[in-house]
Order: structure tokens, then C-alpha cells, then sequence
């Protein structure tokens, strides 16, 4: 039973009824006098030297009011990556520059009275390239003679930029090669996953203006605004002090908005000018000049004795970081790091590998960061060993999979591009995850039918399970601040940045359970990088368990500042508890009200400021579980695959609020559904994108989801606000390989390559050429 | 050019650009409900609004066909004081996340829902197939029309 009032409970989102009433909330929603209309001319070529641009004719547009090229921005190496200082990315890339390294790379900036004026001042402009050999596929990358795309003297932290090297990892824990010779059982196979987008419906979008003081105001989209404010600082040399990050509400991020993308571009029209400017990407820009998933190709080898205990993993990674390197490293550690320990028996493991610069776009954080990658390989490597052994692939699991009190030594290998962090597995509901999963589903007698359910229409049933982590352990903070009115409500100050997943509510629960009071005595304010605490921002799984625990430290403080004024008043030492807006001393009928309280601090006695500010930093990162389970129907006539069913079982520490967590747990499954079955941005012979929009890329609707059970296994993690744990990303890793294993479990044949998409799939059945 | 339109009930006369879309000269006369146009071509549903009770992207739609018709915004459901039972269950089942593609969602609802007061599921997936949302998946959205509908049986809004 919940034993709390404030978390645990299904509270209405509070900023849910300004959302559905179509309240002004989102950047786009406000619009300055005198604004400025932005466009970006992008590269046409993959690889190329600007030898020429000639902007004279756009200048003399009446109503252009500022033009950039590589020759009048400053020129300074940064990483884009919306990570905490110093970064783990690579410094390879510059406001504009002389050199294009993809199709969609930034050439040019107009800014005009209007949008069509820029779009017209854009189609003035005249460039001239020298074309460059391009590399199109990341094996080339490595070779020999291949084209070095950064050769910039100014780059740094890329591993070795002159081969197109922007990572390396070889670590070897044991030894694999002796141990996958002695190995009973053995396989291997390399699983390659696709270019895709984040697909947020609301695009980038940034306005800027100076305020009444000169501060440069960025009201941006962003999941990292105080990440942003630093960026700027370092790129437009304008101190922190004069810069002010503001994040309104946003419309979906799922990482492609941890990225100071071009925030940089419009505060420069906004210093230049001096008139408030507004930049927003088109969805073909945010398709092509945006973010994507990491295409990786993962080589996975597992060898395990006679008992199916596993004895040998070895992962090695080739990972597309497209033209430049923001996020390449993290991400490609991420793919080991969030998946080995989850077998965490195996004494022999290897990770390594290559993460490449390539002439496409530019990949960087994707919800589930690497893992979703790395899980698509590792568990399609799992059914296919037990299906050696002959052994259920869900008794396999069981077998060999972490549990409370176990450790694994890549936790402290494997960190964020560097060494990680040691930590103990405490709360752990993987076991029963995949009880309730399986029960749920009905795994044991579905297994049991016949897959052939009409004349060349054939079912399938797959699996998987997987972990990620909460939050990067000894790196990213999170603070709160809570502040008390008279009347015994409470304003809290985050930093955290509710990108629509509802954190904002979350973090209200946790203090209002904390303080006693009901939500409606809660205003939360967040991220605005003037009015609230720092906060690394929404990313890395990180707020409910990270901001959380801050907000709860928070509130323990101010509640510790109530409790004395009560004391006071109650002339009592006796033990009292906050209940409903009251302080009450046990054991007796006394109580005294928290707007009392809050009148006589602020004019009767005593006066102050009843307040606090907390921060929080983990020392671990505690890893939500789940147990996935999809049935899929093949019709082997049209290549079409649909999933029918989708059960989930989740250990989410406790579920601060269960229809959100729910919410989370679903979107991520059905992106996830969509790297499976559809998504896959596509490119020419000259790496032009075939496909940047919503008729040709397809993101799932409603008529392309199964029925989605999700099973809620609540733990307790003691590090985390409440025994909770953070959900955001764990369920995108499921669908890929529970549905590469339910279609050989329907076919026998192994599709290693995603998406499984119907042409895909009919030519593998030779049905098409 | 001037216009003239019902606009979520009361009769407008705006002054607008013939070349300009609805859903443009709708977030120029302050219609800021009205989300999305990253597409441009009707693609993700965010701006949907609907033209005569029947939903269409704002962002395809010229101004000019819209002379002498309806158009309705998602304030044409409720407002905070007097919430749509459709709004009531997008935000009781936690169908809403970002936000960004609700007021189109809402709108295509509301004109399945005047149409099939109670529709089976694979009508509601059916209608709502042409709204992206990437945050939700649909599953939350999909029950919230369904309860929505079952609200509407038992006696409507709250007075």
C-alpha cells in the first residue's frame, strides 16, 4: 500500500489544463515589436570548401538586417552537446565555417523583417564550393587514404581526428578469447541499426531579445538551458552574467534538444541588431540539420557453458557520429555500459571499438543514448545462443541476469567517455519483471501454438530485457529552491526541465509530500536561468531521481525551518508532523497552521524569509529494469509486420506518479516500435536525404500500435527521492530485438538490420528482388 | 483582402494576405491555440482546426476558402473554468505530455464524437491516425476519447 499523500498518486498534470485549452506557453507563442525573421542556407554538397559567398545582393534586400558568413561570426571551437563542463564531446565545431562536412550543414545566416523576406535574401546569396570526396558509409571512415573531414588545427578531445577517429575503446576485463574457446556454446553476428529522428513536434525554435538592462534574453526550446547560457557565454563572449536562459513550456525533446543547436545564431542577430530575432528550424531541417540516433553497427559475441551460465561478452562497436562529434563519445560508451552489466555473471567481457566522423548528419543524444543500440544486438545475441542450447531465451535470461546486492566491473570501466563510477545494484525488480511479464502475456503457452495462423500468415513471439540508470553519477547537479508566502504556500525554484514529460509535476509531488500541503499550495517556477537554481538539465534519466532528491532535500530543510517557528509557538520539544497545512504536536489536539506560520515570520516575531536551497549530487545511478514481451503477426504476401501485443514489466523504484510513469514507459516503446518497423532516414548516392518528412519518414500513429500493457514492478531505491528511480529512456531499448526475436520466432530467419520494414522483409523471403 | 468568418462562434471580419494559410493569419490575429506549421504541409495534424466541423490542417488550408464557413480552435471546447469532457479526460488518463499536438488531437475528437457519439476503438484509431504525437503513443489518448464519449453520454459537461 502507498503510504504517502503527495507521491505515488496520480496527479493531474499541472500544467495539463493551460495545454488543453491552448493557453500562449510555447516559445513560438510570444512574438516581440520588431522581431526578426531568421533562415539558414545549408550545404548542398556532403564535403566541400566554400571558395566563394557572395552575400551582397541579400544585403541590399530592403529589410535585411543582418548577414552571416564564416567571415563576420567569431571563430572558435565548441562542442553543440548540452553537457556538464568540461565536456566529454569533442570541440569540433564552429559558429559557421569555411568548410561543409554534410548535406544540411549551416553556410549562411539571414536575418529580415520577415520570414519571406529571408527566404527571398537566401535565394540571393551565391556560393561557390569546392567539392570534396565525401565519406558516406563509417567502415570508410577508417581506411587508409580516406578523406579526413576535421582537419581544423583548432580541434579538440577527438581521439584522433586525422584518421576520422572521434572515440576509440579497447578494454578487456578477463580474457574472451580464451574463454569463448572454452565456451560450451558460442555465437555471434553484428545487428546495425539506422539513422532516425526525434521527430519532437514542435521543432527547434529559439527568440531573443535584449532586456530594459542590455541582458541578451534567449527564450529557447531546449533540454539544457543553463548548459545554453554557458555555451553562449563561450562562444559570443558576453558573460554569463549577461546572458538569461529561458526554457517555456517545450513540445518534445527526447534529446535532440540537448544541444545548443542555434540558440548561437539568433542571440548574434540579437547583439548585432540589437532587435529582438527568432529562429526556427522546418521540419526537413530538423529531419536533416538537427540530430539523430547513432547508427551503429554492434558486433556481439557470447560463448556459455554446458548450463547456459554465460562465460564470455564481447561487444565492438563501429558508431556513425555523422559530420561532427557531439554526444559520439557518451553515447557509444553508453551502448556498453548500459547493457554488459546487465549479465553480469560473465567473468570474461570486452567492449571496444571506433566511433567515426562520416560526411551525414549529425547524430547526438537520442533517448536511450547507445543502450537502444547496443540492446538490439546483445539480446538478439541471447535468443540466438539459447535457440543453440535449445533452451527457453526467457529461462537463459533468468539464468544469467543481474540481482539485488550484485555488482558488475564495467560500472566502473565504462563512464561518461571516461571511467565510470562503482556501485552496487540495491533495488533490482528484474526477476519479478520478468515473472509478471511473462504471466501477463502468457509467454509459456503462446510459445505453444502453431506459428503458421493462416495461409502464409505467420506469428511470432519475442523478448527482451534491459536497464539503463538514473542520472551520471559524481558529474551532473541538480538544486532546488523552495521559498514560503504568507499564507502557507510555497513557490519551488527548479532549475530541472520539464520538456513534457511532466517532471514539473513530479517534482511538486515530492515536495508537497514532503512539506504536507496539498499541490494547489505549490507554484512551481523552472528553468529560467535568472530565477532559478542550477540544474544540469532533462537528460541521462536524471530528474525525477536527481532534481527529486534535490527538491526533497529542499523541502526537509524548509519543513526543519517550520518546524522550529511551531516549536516556539507550541512551547513544546514534543515531536510534531506536517499534515495538510498543519503543524500538529503529537499526541495532542494542539496544531498550528502553516499560514500562522508564515504571518508571523514575514511581520510579527522572529522575521525572516522562510527558505531554502538544496543541491544534489549522485554518487550512483541507480538502473530502472524491464522485461519486454511482443507478439507479431507476419503476412509473408505483403512483407507487413503488425505487432498485436506489447506487454512491458517495469521496475521504476516507486512511481512518484503512476499514470506519468505509464506515460513515459509507452511513448518509449512506441518510438521504439518505430525504429523496428519504419523509421530510417535515407540518403542518395551523395549523401542527400531521400526521405526528411513526415509522408516518407514514417513515425508510427495510431493505427500502427499493438495493445501496450504496462506492469508497474515497484521497488525501493534507497538513493532516490521516495525509493524512486528515473524512467524517461530504459523502454526504447525493448522493441527493436523483442521484435527481430518474435520475427524468427515466427520465420527462423534473423533480420540483423533495422527497420524490418515490408520491403525488407519480402526480400530476405525473395519475394522481391 | 478582407474576410468573413465564424470563427469558434462569433462572426470575424479580418483583413489578411490572399497568398497566406489560415493557420497563418490564425496565429497573426492572436490565435496562439492554434500550434504546429513546421510541416507546412499537413503532415503532423498539430495545427488542425476545424473548417465546418470537419478537421483539417490549418497549415494547407488558403485563407480565402475559409469565407463565409466555421472555423473552430480548440477554445471552441472549453475553457479552464469550463472544461470540455474531452479535455477533462485527455487530463485525467495522462494523455497529454508535451502538449503540442492536444488542441488538433481535441479537435479531431470532438468532431468524431459529435458524429459517433459512441465509436469503437478502431474508429477512435482510425480518426486520430492522421495526428502525430511522439510522446504519449497514443494508448492514453485513444481511452481518454473513449471515456470522453462515455462523459458525454452521461449527461455532458458540468454546468
Amino acid at each position: 500500500m502507498n503510504k504517502y499523500r503527495g507521491v505515488g498518486q496520480d496527479v493531474e498534470k499541472i500544467d495539463g489544463q493551460a495545454l488543453v485549452t491552448g493557453e500562449p506557453l510555447f516559445t513560438d507563442d510570444f512574438s516581440l515589436p520588431g522581431m526578426l525573421y531568421g533562415k539558414i542556407l545549408r550545404s548542398p554538397y556532403a564535403h566541400a570548401l566554400i571558395k566563394e559567398v557572395d552575400t551582397s545582393q541579400a544585403e541590399k534586400l530592403p529589410g535585411v538586417k543582418a548577414v552571416f558568413t564564416y567571415r563576420n561570426v567569431p571563430r572558435r571551437a565548441y562542442t553543440t552537446a548540452g553537457q556538464g563542463y568540461p565536456e566529454p564531446s569533442p570541440y569540433d565545431t564552429f559558429i559557421l565555417d569555411k568548410k561543409v562536412r554534410y548535406v544540411g550543414d549551416r553556410v549562411v545566416t539571414v536575418f529580415a523583417e520577415s520570414l519571406s523576406i529571408a527566404e527571398e535574401a537566401l535565394s540571393l546569396i551565391k556560393v561557390e564550393y569546392e567539392e570534396l570526396p565525401a565519406i558516406l558509409d563509417p567502415a570508410e571512415a577508417l581506411k587508409k587514404d580516406a578523406p579526413v573531414i576535421h582537419d581544423e588545427p583548432e580541434i579538440q578531445g577527438a581521439y584522433d581526428p586525422k584518421r576520422n577517429i572521434v572515440s576509440h575503446v579497447e578494454l578487456e576485463i578477463g580474457n574472451v578469447e580464451e574463454a569463448l574457446r572454452g565456451s560450451r556454446f558460442a555465437v555471434e553476428g553484428v545487428w546495425e541499426t539506422q539513422y532516425a529522428q526525434h521527430c519532437p513536434m514542435e521543432a527547434h525554435i529559439v527568440i531573443s531579445y535584449l532586456d530594459e538592462r542590455g541582458k541578451l534574453v534567449v527564450r529557447s526550446s531546449t533540454q539544457v538551458p543553463f548548459h545554453a547560457r554557458r555555451i553562449l557565454s563561450l562562444l559570443l563572449n558576453v558573460p554569463i552574467s549577461k546572458i538569461r536562459v529561458i526554457k517555456p513550456r517545450i513540445g518534445g525533446g527526447f534529446g535532440a534538444k540537448q544541444e545548443v543547436l542555434i540558440e548561437d545564431l539568433c542571440a548574434l542577430a540579437t547583439l548585432r541588431t540589437k532587435m529582438p530575432a527568432r529562429l526556427e528550424l522546418t521540419r526537413e531541417e530538423e529531419f536533416v540539420s538537427s540530430r539523430t540516433l547513432h547508427p551503429m553497427r554492434v558486433k556481439v559475441r557470447l560463448g556459455a557453458d554446458k548450463d547456459g551460465m554465460l562465460k564470455a561478452l564481447d561487444m565492438d562497436i563501429l558508431s556513425n557520429t555523422g559530420a561532427y562529434g557531439t554526444h559520439g563519445p557518451t553515447v557509444f560508451f553508453n551502448a556498453g555500459s548500459k547493457t554488459l552489466p546487465l549479465y553480469n555473471k560473465a567473468e570474461n567481457v570486452r567492449f571496444a571499438g571506433n566511433v567515426v566522423y562520416t560526411n551525414l548528419p549529425v547524430a547526438g543524444a537520442y533517448r536511450g543514448y547507445g543502450a537502444t543500440e547496443g540492446y538490439f544486438a546483445l539480446e538478439c545475441a541471447i535468443d540466438e545462443l539459447a535457440r543453440k542450447m535449445g533452451m527457453d531465451p526467457l529461462v537463459l535470461r533468468q539464468k544469467n541476469h543481474i540481482r539485488p546486492g550484485e555488482t558488475s566491473p564495467i560500472f566502473k570501466k565504462l563512464g561518461e567517455g571516461r571511467e565510470g563510477v562503482p556501485q552496487v545494484v540495491v533495488s533490482c525488480g528484474l526477476e519479478e519483471c520478468i515473472k509478471k511479464g511473462m504471466t501477463a502475456f502468457g509467454w509459456e503457452k503462446k510459445r505453444m501454438l502453431s506459428r503458421e495462423v493462416a495461409p502464409g500468415v505467420f506469428r511470432g513471439y519475442g523478448m527482451a530485457i534491459m536497464m539503463q540508470g538514473s542520472a551520471i553519477p559524481l558529474v551532473d547537479m541538480a538544486s532546488a529552491t523552495i521559498k514560503m508566502s504568507e499564507d502557507g504556500s510555497f513557490l519551488l525554484l527548479v532549475g530541472a526541465t520539464d520538456l513534457g514529460t511532466g517532471s514539473d509535476t513530479i517534482l511538486a509531488q515530492i515536495a508537497a509530500e514532503q512539506l504536507g500541503i496539498s499541490m494547489d499550495k505549490i507554484t512551481v517556477y523552472s528553468s529560467d536561468t535568472d530565477f532559478t537554481p542550477f540544474d544540469k538539465g532533462a537528460y541521462a534519466s536524471s530528474t525525477t531521481y536527481l532534481s527529486g532528491e534535490a527538491v526533497r532535500k529542499a523541502a526537509s530543510l524548509v519543513k526543519e525551518q517550520v518546524l522550529s517557528v511551531a516549536r516556539l509557538l507550541f512551547r513544546s520539544s514534543g515531536e510534531m508532523e506536517l499534515n495538510d497545512g498543519f503543524v500538529l504536536l503529537k499526541g495532542t489536539e494542539k496544531r498550528v497552521s502553516l499560514e500562522e506560520i508564515g504571518y508571523r515570520s514575514f511581520y510579527m516575531a522572529d522575521q525572516r524569509q522562510i527558505q531554502a536551497t538544496a543541491s544534489h549530487v549522485s554518487e550512483v545511478s541507480p538502473p530502472p529494469f524491464a522485461a519486454h514481451f511482443v507478439e507479431v503477426e507476419i503476412d509473408t504476401e505483403t512483407g507487413k509486420i503488425t505487432p498485436l501485443k506489447y506487454v512491458a514489466a517495469v521496475d521504476c523504484g516507486l512511481a512518484v506518479n503512476p499514470g506519468l510513469t505509464k506515460g513515459q514507459i509507452i511513448g518509449s516503446i512506441v518510438n521504439g516500435l518505430g525504429f523496428a518497423l519504419s523509421e530510417e532516414l535515407r540518403f542518395g548516392p551523395r549523401g542527400n536525404p531521400l526521405n526528411p518528412n513526415f509522408l516518407d519518414y514514417k513515425v508510427l500513429s495510431t493505427l500502427d500500435i499493438p495493445e501496450i500493457e504496462v506492469i508497474l514492478v515497484e521497488t525501493h531505491e534507497p538513493s532516490g527521492p521516495y525509493g524512486a528511480k528515473s524512467v524517461a529512456e530504459v523502454c526504447i531499448n525493448g522493441p527493436l530485438p523483442a521484435v527481430a526475436n518474435a520475427i524468427y520466432d515466427a520465420l527462423g530467419i534473423q533480420f540483423k538490420k533495422a527497420p524490418f520494414t515490408p520491403e525488407v522483409i519480402l526480400r530476405v523471403l525473395k519475394k522481391v528482388p | 483582402m478582407r474576410i468573413n468568418f465564424r470563427l469558434n462562434d462569433q462572426e470575424v471580419s479580418w483583413e489578411v494576405h490572399p497568398g497566406e494559410s489560415l493557420f497563418e493569419a490564425l496565429r497573426r490575429y492572436g490565435h496562439q491555440e492554434v500550434k504546429g506549421n513546421n510541416c507546412r504541409d499537413g503532415e503532423c495534424g498539430a495545427c488542425t482546426v476545424l473548417l465546418d466541423d470537419v478537421p483539417v490542417p490549418s497549415c494547407t488550408i488558403l485563407i480565402g476558402k475559409v469565407e463565409g464557413k466555421a472555423v473552430q480552435t480548440v477554445k471552441a471546447l472549453g475553457d479552464a473554468e469550463n472544461l470540455h469532457p474531452l479535455q477533462k479526460a485527455f487530463l485525467e488518463l495522462g494523455a497529454v505530455q508535451c502538449g503540442y499536438c492536444i488542441p488538433g488531437i481535441l479537435l479531431v475528437a470532438k468532431a468524431l464524437l459529435e458524429r459517433h457519439p459512441n465509436p469503437t476503438r478502431e474508429e477512435i484509431k482510425e480518426e486520430l491516425s492522421g495526428n502525430l504525437c511522439r510522446c504519449t503513443g497514443y494508448v492514453q489518448q485513444i481511452e481518454a476519447v473513449e471515456r470522453a464519449a462515455q462523459l458525454l453520454q452521461e449527461g455532458g459537461r458540468d454546468e
